[in-house]
């Protein structure tokens, strides 16, 4: 991108250089000139520009088209197809069931638990950083927080594994730590700096003239957070408990290690689960290419790429919803 | 003569260390609108926000000397400043609107104090509206955003949002300061009609306007209280020489 810009500034500069001639005309005919060199570049950057749109466009296009392909053939195979709706997963068993709701019931509860558990305390914790805090304490919450966004999943899973499972275990009085809930503790604390610092940024850019006006009209301070600031803040709000799921949905590895992957539907939160995509990450290196079984694997791909793709359109449609009312 | 509705004897008010108001001593009746004019920086929207305590929220702010509405002293550590500023209603420079609908907007005030009933909040709605001169022009956008409103009609709209409370003092800080001249001819036939209910006090930079709405002038200046009088008189023939430079426009 940047060596076309300069082969035409450049260009255009010699062209200045070569053409002497009568001071008038000169001035005119390099004007005209450059014009032409900047109209040129005017163009090539506007097509630059629109490649690297639609580059992200046509990749995520591309992607699902690939999916898709491969996992058309499992739709047509008149043996594992029916066995989509089951409620086994038994993928390496003779005949296969492929049965997807075990996997979706797993990644839904555990991500369902994760926002359960994020949400308040991430939003909470905003509200805290940005209206309740004296600066001297956001100035060090902040940062703080933001570091826990930056802790790589594998280590969380390995907290999770090491530290929570073994409370889980024995505080509950359960026969293995690795359950739904598990998962869904250290999925929380993926999400939470997300949702804590994006809504941070969303409710204290809420200006200042709408507290006063609150506060004049005989309001407390908290009825003025939570009457007016929080909701003027609500698209953000809203965004950033979006971005937070979207990260807990698309999580692998500390899923992978830490919800016991058991591939059965839960009755509750203290039993284990296997999730989507730690189902696709255990299980595509083993598998024969090209098998039903690997198939099935970009099935579960389909899947979650629609629920992820879900979550993002209604996060779209509510900020946009919001944004109309500002 | 009407009863004095807030009195201040000798307030003075400090932002840290330095002194913002000056032993101000000010009577307003009731019914009556004072107009607080003077140089920027001089203490009039320090000292208008005195009087709903606003000031609160400003830290190292610490106010002496005695201000009373009603005879009661408003600083009193036990003085119940919710209470207070259900009595006394503020509109601020810049209309400021929230991010509501227009109904929503005015009928927060009345929600917040526990009015829950729809037909009252109507109601309340539709007088206050009435009031600010505003219903004829948004009763069949009541529930569109309010930041669609212009300028001026978003200004009448911070008006009836503060008398949905129905408070019995309107304090207006520079109300018209961002408006154009019909928008702030409307507040100002608003402020004339609405002082046959409410006490106002109004800061204003405009000194035709304080001649035009007000029955009394005050004048400060850097923190003191240089002269108040029946407006008349302070503009026809002030007591005080730099009222008089001040009025004339030999000032600053």
């Amino acid at each position: 991108m940047s060596s076309n810009q300069d082969n035409v500034a450049f260009s255009s500069n010699q062209e200045n250089a070569e053409e002497p001639g009568d001071k008038q005309k000169k001035l005119l005919k390099n004007s005209s000139r450059r014009r032409k060199a900047w109209d040129i570049f005017e163009k090539l950057s506007e097509g630059v520009l629109f490649v690297s749109a639609f580059l992200g466009v046509i990749t995520v296009i591309l992607i699902f088209l690939f999916l898709f392909k491969e996992a058309v053939p499992l739709f047509l195979d008149p043996l594992s197809a029916p066995t989509l709706t089951a409620k086994n997963w038994y993928p390496i068993s003779n005949p296969h069931i492929f049965g997807l709701w075990p996997l979706i019931a797993g990644s839904l509860i555990v991500t369902f638990g994760a926002i359960l558990i994020s949400v308040p305390l991430g939003i909470g914790a905003a509200i805290y950083l940005s209206m309740v805090a004296s600066p001297k304490v956001r100035e060090i919450l902040k940062p703080t927080i933001e570091v826990l966004a930056g802790i790589p999943s594998v280590v969380l899973g390995f907290f999770g594994l090491v530290v929570l499972a073994p409370w889980i275990k024995d505080f509950f009085g359960l026969s293995t730590g690795l359950t739904a809930l598990t998962g869904s503790i250290t999925l929380a604390l993926m999400a939470l700096p997300t949702i804590t610092s994006i809504s941070e940024d969303a409710i204290s850019s809420v200006p200042r003239k709408y507290m006063e006006a609150s506060l004049s009209m005989g309001a407390t301070r908290w009825q003025a957070i939570v009457t007016v600031i929080v909701p003027a803040a609500l698209s953000g709000i809203t965004a950033s408990v979006m971005l937070g799921i979207g990260r807990a949905i698309g999580e692998t590895m500390t899923v992978l290690m830490v919800t016991g992957n058991a591939a059965i539907i839960p009755g509750t939160m203290l039993e284990p689960v296997r999730t989507m995509t730690a189902t696709i990450a255990a299980e595509m290196g083993e598998v024969a290419r090209g098998s039903e079984h690997y198939h099935a694997l970009f099935v579960v791909g389909v899947v979650l790429f629609l629920m992820t793709f879900a979550v993002n359109y209604i996060a779209d449609l509510v900020s946009r919803r919001m944004k109309e009312v500002e | 003569m009407s009863k004095i509705k807030i009195e201040a004897e000798n307030l003075k008010l400090f932002y840290g260390d330095f002194q913002a108001l000056k032993n101000i001593n000010l009577t307003m009746k009731e019914k009556e609108v004072t107009a607080l004019i003077g140089l920027s920086g001089c203490g009039k929207s320090t000292f208008l926000r005195c009087l709903n305590r606003m000031n609160d929220i400003i830290p190292n702010c610490h106010v002496e000397g005695k201000l009373t509405f009603e005879g009661e002293d408003i600083y009193h550590p036990d003085c119940d400043v919710v209470a207070l500023r259900k009595k006394v209603g503020m509109v601020f420079q810049a209309p400021n609107p929230f991010p509501k609908t227009v109904y929503e907007n005015v009928a927060y005030a009345p929600k917040l104090h526990g009015t829950k009933d729809r037909a009252s909040l109507d109601e309340i709605v539709e007088t206050s509206l009435k009031q600010a001169a505003l219903w004829d022009e948004v009763k069949d956008r009541l529930h569109k955003p309010a930041l669609g409103l212009s300028g001026g009609q978003q200004q009448r709209l911070c008006i009836a949002r503060a008398l949905a409370i129905k408070p019995e003092v309107l304090l207006m800080d520079e109300p018209t300061s961002a408006l154009d001249p019909i928008s702030t001819l409307k507040i100002e036939e608003l402020i004339r009609e609405l002082k046959q209910h409410y006490t106002i006090i109004i800061v204003t930079h405009n000194m035709q306007q304080a001649a035009r709405v007000s029955d009394r002038t005050a004048f400060f200046l850097v923190g003191d209280l240089v002269e108040v009088d029946d407006t008349e008189v302070i503009f026809t023939n002030p007591k005080d020489q730099r009222t008089e430079d001040y009025i004339t426009g030999r000032f600053g």
